[in-house]
């Protein structure tokens, strides 16, 4: 049985990678299990100054799912560099994602030309859709243009691979998609959260201090597997799938939805053992299903017409 | 940090809202008074967060508030349930800097938090004082098992249905030599304004993770940005900006 699958032509060993903002710099987990077993992880979402982020409650509860308002909070692109990655390097040996996250064109450049030089990132996830900051991420992915012009300056700076992560709270997800791609994109990653909200009827306010939030978990899954499928059919980059996968079916379908990888985010915060679970299940939940080899289901319920895509 | 199964021994009410659950499981990642454990509640998505009350041998107490869905849940489950734990988590208090004769101020649902480190302290040779401040005279607990222990224990209410009438700022005028407290926020910032000797303050905030990976806990402290979850739940006096 192979789980391998390769991402903007790095191997993976598998598709199993946790979401940024769920995993920390893998530090709390390593501490846990040994985090090789996952294919990659996308590291804490990462801006040129360090961030304290939104005021609490920063967490709410939903049925299937959570809401967070954290604000991008990191401590800077030099602390991260100097600090965290070394640390990280102890315990983990494969290419990371690096969260690029910036509040004008120049700083996603900054950040992603540092990280770009560090040996330990093998992609630059270019964050344009946390809807959590004012006047930041939601303003560049909400459309094309914008979404297109990060990508287009990222690209022109760095070597590495360059993964932008769309944000689902668009009409038209897969136009998106496709400027990305245009100005250069070698991958997409999707979804992030979903705009959300919840009230405390007692307090009559609502739950989060930031008023709203983003919405993750479970609930989610079916909205982010949708996405996946419109967005394979309008691109040829490579995609990672995430949004509430919490077992190795979900992968599956995430998979045959058209994902190359599979992010795992609030999963980890429920049962920090979630994605080492996903990734010891899938063999056998392969085998259930009739599949030797994974990469050979990529966008598999796509029938009729499609695209050739690239890898 | 370690995550295993435990066994629901007893779930006793202890008033109309907090009901006290002992469990029986793998407890030897929990190693100071004042951590806590992340429940796996059945129906709820996230986790959620008590004290330890007490851990002796492979048996843990926590005394759980019902507020919500996930705790009205927890306070009806039979004995015998099979819970998910993550265990060991958080700093907790330390003994460091108690002097003599420390004051121990728990207030609602924080007051089962203190018993531990009462137990600890008291082994440790000192003279404690526990102040437990509630609403009203339904709403106490836990003063006999504190009693019961050997420490001095002052009851507080807010409208004098019982002990003395009064808040938690009251009981710092009892001698003492340090303070450690666990209650409501409200509570806490008051006492950090007025105490200027050493003090240890356990808080409360929503949580993602509960273990440092999601930054959902994060507050301001002098020192910067902190995690309830991990660089607390007990921060020293002075430290939080309130
Ligand atoms: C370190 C720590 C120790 C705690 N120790 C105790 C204890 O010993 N006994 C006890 O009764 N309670 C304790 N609490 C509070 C307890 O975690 C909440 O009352 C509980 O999570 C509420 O869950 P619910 O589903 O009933 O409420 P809901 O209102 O339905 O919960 C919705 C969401 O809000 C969160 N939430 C609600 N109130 C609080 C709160 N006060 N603090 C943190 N999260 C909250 C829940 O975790 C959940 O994610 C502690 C909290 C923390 C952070
Ligand atoms: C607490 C939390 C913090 C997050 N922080 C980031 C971030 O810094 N950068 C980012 O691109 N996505 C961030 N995300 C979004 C996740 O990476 C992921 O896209 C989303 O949660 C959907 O996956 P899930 O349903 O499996 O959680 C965060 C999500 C959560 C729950
Ligand atoms: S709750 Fe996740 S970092 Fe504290």
């Amino acid at each position: 049985m192979n789980t391998n699958v390769t991402l903007c032509g790095i191997p993976l060993d598998n598709p199993v990678i946790p979401a940024s903002g769920t995993f920390g710099y893998g530090l709390e987990f390593a501490a846990l299990y040994d985090i090789n077993c996952l294919g990659s992880f996308a590291c804490k979402g990462t801006t040129e100054a360090p961030r304290f982020g939104n005021p609490g409650p920063r967490i709410a509860e939903s049925a299937a799912g959570m809401l967070n308002s954290v604000g991008l909070q990191n401590p800077g692109i030099d602390a991260v560099l100097a600090h965290e990655l070394p640390a990280l390097a102890k315990v983990f040996h494969k290419p990371i994602l690096a969260n690029v996250c910036g509040f004008s064109i120049d700083e996603y450049v900054r950040v992603a030309e540092k990280f770009d030089a560090s040996p330990q990132v093998g992609w630059l996830e270019v964050n344009v859709s946390c809807p959590n900051v004012h006047g930041g991420g939601m303003g560049f992915g909400a459309a094309p243009e914008s979404a297109a012009a990060v990508t287009a300056a990222v690209k022109r700076a760095v070597k590495k691979p360059v993964i932008v992560k769309l944000t689902p709270n668009v009409t038209d997800i897969a136009a998106i998609a496709r400027a990305c791609e245009d100005a250069g994109a070698d991958g997409l990653s999707l979804i992030n959260t979903l705009l959300a909200m919840r009230i405390d009827p007692a307090a009559r306010r609502p739950v989060l201090a930031n008023g709203t939030g983003g919405l993750s978990g479970p609930a989610v899954f079916p909205v982010a597997l949708r996405m996946v499928w419109q967005v394979y059919e309008a691109v040829r980059i490579p995609i990672i799938g995430m949004g509430g996968v919490s077992c190795a079916a979900d992968v599956i379908e995430m998979l045959l939805a058209g994902a190359t990888a599979v992010g795992v985010g609030a999963a980890n915060l429920r049962d920090p053992c979630a994605a080492r679970d996903i990734v010891a299940a899938l063999p056998e939940t392969m085998a259930r299903y009739g599949i030797e080899t994974l990469s050979d289901i990529i966008g598999g319920a796509h029938h009729g017409e499609r695209r050739h895509h690239r890898m | 940090m370690k995550q295993t199964p435990f066994t629901l021994l007893e779930n006793t009410p202890l008033t109309a809202e907090v009901h006290q659950l002992r469990l029986r499981g793998d407890c030897a990642a929990v190693t100071a008074p004042g951590q806590f454990v992340q429940v796996l509640v059945p129906g709820q998505f996230l986790r959620r967060p008590f004290s330890v009350c007490d851990r002796s041998g492979d048996t843990l107490t926590l005394c759980v508030r019902r507020v919500g869905r996930g705790t009205e849940t927890l306070c009806s489950l039979p004995a015998g349930a099979t819970l998910d734990l993550l265990t060991g988590l958080g700093n907790g208090f330390t003994l460091d800097h108690a002097g003599g004769a420390p004051l121990l101020i728990g207030g609602g649902s924080g007051v089962g938090a203190l018993y531990g480190l009462c137990r600890a302290l008291l082994a440790a040779g000192k003279s404690v004082t526990a102040a437990l401040c509630f609403r009203s005279a339904e709403q106490i607990y836990y003063v006999n098992q504190l009693k019961a222990l050997g420490a001095a224990v002052r009851v507080y209410t807010e409208d004098g249905g019982a002990g003395t009438r009064g808040r938690a700022t009251d009981a710092l005028a009892l001698p003492h030599s340090s303070l450690y407290a666990c209650g409501p926020v409200a509570m806490l910032a008051a006492l950090d304004g007025l105490e200027s000797g050493p003090a240890q303050l356990s808080l409360e905030a929503r949580m993602g993770c509960g273990f440092g990976a999601c930054m959902g806990c994060t507050i301001e402290t002098a020192a910067g940005a902190r995690r309830v979850c991990r660089d607390g739940p007990v921060f020293p006096g002075k430290a939080v900006v309130w």
